[in-house]
């Protein structure tokens, strides 16, 4: 799904049961699925120690009993990301030694996850990802700064200052965005048409 | 004899010039006719003098009205200058490495007096006399790396080393060739160089990583980098491309003398003591081509490197839309003789 690209892109793999004391767990949409997949592998009562936070975005109801039903010590649904990034960060912040990281989902969702989690002071490297589903990205704005979610299309729109936008596959983990760049900046009546790449 | 610094601006009437003793120690980058990409790092040792080489921190005619420049950068885009946490160390680490050489190299514009941990820097060029304690944050207006920068002409990363990659953590960045910090802070060597085409498949990267993980105090390294910039602007950032891309489509064969440069980048690269930290000062020297070929051999040569260029690297370096107007400009100082090896003028 994102092979052939440049060495600042991240590299996801398939979600696996780690040894650990604590499992955290955060997917959205499609991610539920890696869970699962991820669950006909894991040990008994791998997730009697295990938080599950769940942001459904267009998938609706349709995972929702079949996490519930892994059994998890503690379950949450959120209805955005944005929304569940505070109980993420407080969750972080309070874990304790042997707590292992799983981030499911787009790649906006594993991004942001994953920021929230370097802030705390885990190793990217210790993280385990698997992408599900949209390849809608986040894109940070090289002029203005402003960040725009959910970019299927190439260019973009910024939706911040309006300027069209090349999205490179040029990736920060700090930012967890891509980058975008004027694409017109050397003859602004160039105007080209925007095609929908990242579906 | 001190340096006679030129009053001249890098935007808006761009007034920028070098005199003609500045185009004869201009760091011309091509040692052969041609240009492929190379490691091309050596031992940044103090060269002839009359030479940017003959100090190890070069300063020019161009210092006072550079740093005004980034004074102005600044002032505009504060997310040019960034320091991670962790980096406060290195800042020390490098505003000692800066003051000591400055004050060695050019005693009659620059002083450092040091009484344990006072310190009292003299700065006569931008009129600066500060009293301060080294290594104590509240008795300088800026943090370290940013007080010493401000100060210090071409760009500055400092990388952290560990688990045998550079990381870029800390850096001031406002002449740079279409790159941005405030992307590529916290990235590593192979991350932040992820978009330079054909070099990772060259292995480039790897050897470089290889041989700057291993570059020790007191002996640092330095290699050329080049692109072309049109007008003398420094700030040929990513940030304002909406601002300054346009430029790229005003070279006409009647003003290619005075509107085009080359853009060179010495790079170097210094282990500091206390962080273990490397520091890479970029420093960008510009030249008009109506400068550049008051040299024929610098003439001849580069004629040649830019018709013989690959696209890819022309693309990359953002030549694509001019370049066949400077190779035609350029074709008339070229009359086919042979050019001798090595960097100097004839």
């Amino acid at each position: 799904m994102t092979a052939n690209s440049i060495l600042s892109r991240p590299v996801y793999g398939t979600l696996s049961p780690q040894p650990g004391r604590n499992h955290l767990f955060v997917a959205d949409a499609e991610g539920a699925a890696a869970i699962l997949d991820m669950a006909k592998a894991a040990p008994k009562g791998f997730f009697a120690d295990a938080h599950i936070i769940f942001v459904p975005g267009d998938t609706g109801a349709h995972y929702v009993e079949a996490l519930k039903s892994l059994q998890a010590a503690r379950f949450y649904e959120g209805p955005s990301t944005a929304a569940a990034l505070p109980r993420l960060r407080q969750t972080l912040a309070t874990a304790h030694m042997g707590l292992r990281i799983y981030l499911a989902g787009t790649e906006g969702l594993i991004g942001l996850a994953m920021q929230a989690a370097m802030e705390a002071g885990f190793d990217h490297a210790s993280i385990q990802t698997e992408h599900r589903g949209s390849l809608a990205r986040r894109i940070q704005c090289v002029h203005c700064k402003g960040i725009t979610e959910n970019v299927t299309t190439q260019p973009a729109t910024c939706s911040h200052c309006g300027l069209v936008l090349l999205v490179r596959d040029h990736y920060s983990r700090r930012l967890a965005a891509f980058q975008g760049v004027c694409i017109n900046a050397e003859d602004p009546t160039e105007i080209p048409q925007a095609e929908e790449i990242f579906r | 004899m001190g340096i006679n610094f030129r009053k001249e601006t890098f935007r808006d009437d761009f007034s920028f010039r070098n005199s003609p003793e500045q185009i004869r120690r201009f760091p011309f980058p091509f040692h052969e006719d041609g240009y492929m990409y190379a490691v091309n790092i050596e031992p940044h040792t103090p060269g002839p003098k009359n030479t940017v080489f003959e100090h190890l921190i070069d300063v020019d005619e161009h210092y006072v009205s550079e740093m005004e420049d980034r004074a102005q950068v600044l002032a505009e885009d504060p997310l040019r200058c960034q320091s991670l946490p962790h980096m406060t160390l290195a800042g020390w680490d490098l505003l000692e490495l800066l003051m000591i050489q400055k004050a060695e190299s050019y005693p009659e514009h620059f002083s450092l007096t040091r009484d344990g941990d006072k310190w009292h820097w003299v700065n006569r060029p931008l009129g600066i006399d500060d009293h301060f304690t080294f290594g104590d944050v509240s008795t300088l207006p800026y943090g370290p790396m940013e007080y010493i920068t401000r100060q210090s002409q071409g760009d500055f990363c400092v990388l952290d080393q560990r688990d045998g990659n550079l990381w870029m953590d800390a850096g001031i960045v406002t002449t740079q060739a279409d790159w941005s910090l405030d992307f590529d802070i916290g990235m590593n060597f192979f991350e932040w160089h992820a978009p330079v085409p054909l070099a990772h498949e060259m292995g480039i990267f790897n050897r470089a990583l290889k041989f700057l993980t291993n570059i020790q105090q007191g002996q640092p390294a330095r290699r050329f980098n080049w692109t072309m910039t049109i007008n003398p602007r420094l700030d040929t950032s990513p940030e304002n491309y909406h601002k300054w891309g346009v430029d790229r489509t005003t070279v006409t064969p009647d003003n290619v003398g005075q509107k085009v440069h080359l853009r060179v980048e010495l790079q170097s690269f210094w282990r500091l003591p206390r962080s273990n930290a490397l520091v890479f000062p970029i420093r960008c020297y510009l030249i008009k081509m109506d400068e550049l070929v008051t040299s024929p051999k610098w003439a001849r040569r580069f004629h040649r490197v830019l018709r013989d260029l690959p696209n890819e690297l022309a693309e990359y370096k953002g030549l694509t839309r001019y370049r066949q107007t400077v190779v035609e400009w350029l074709s008339q100082y070229d009359d086919g003789a042979p050019t001798s090896s090595g960097f100097g003028p004839d």
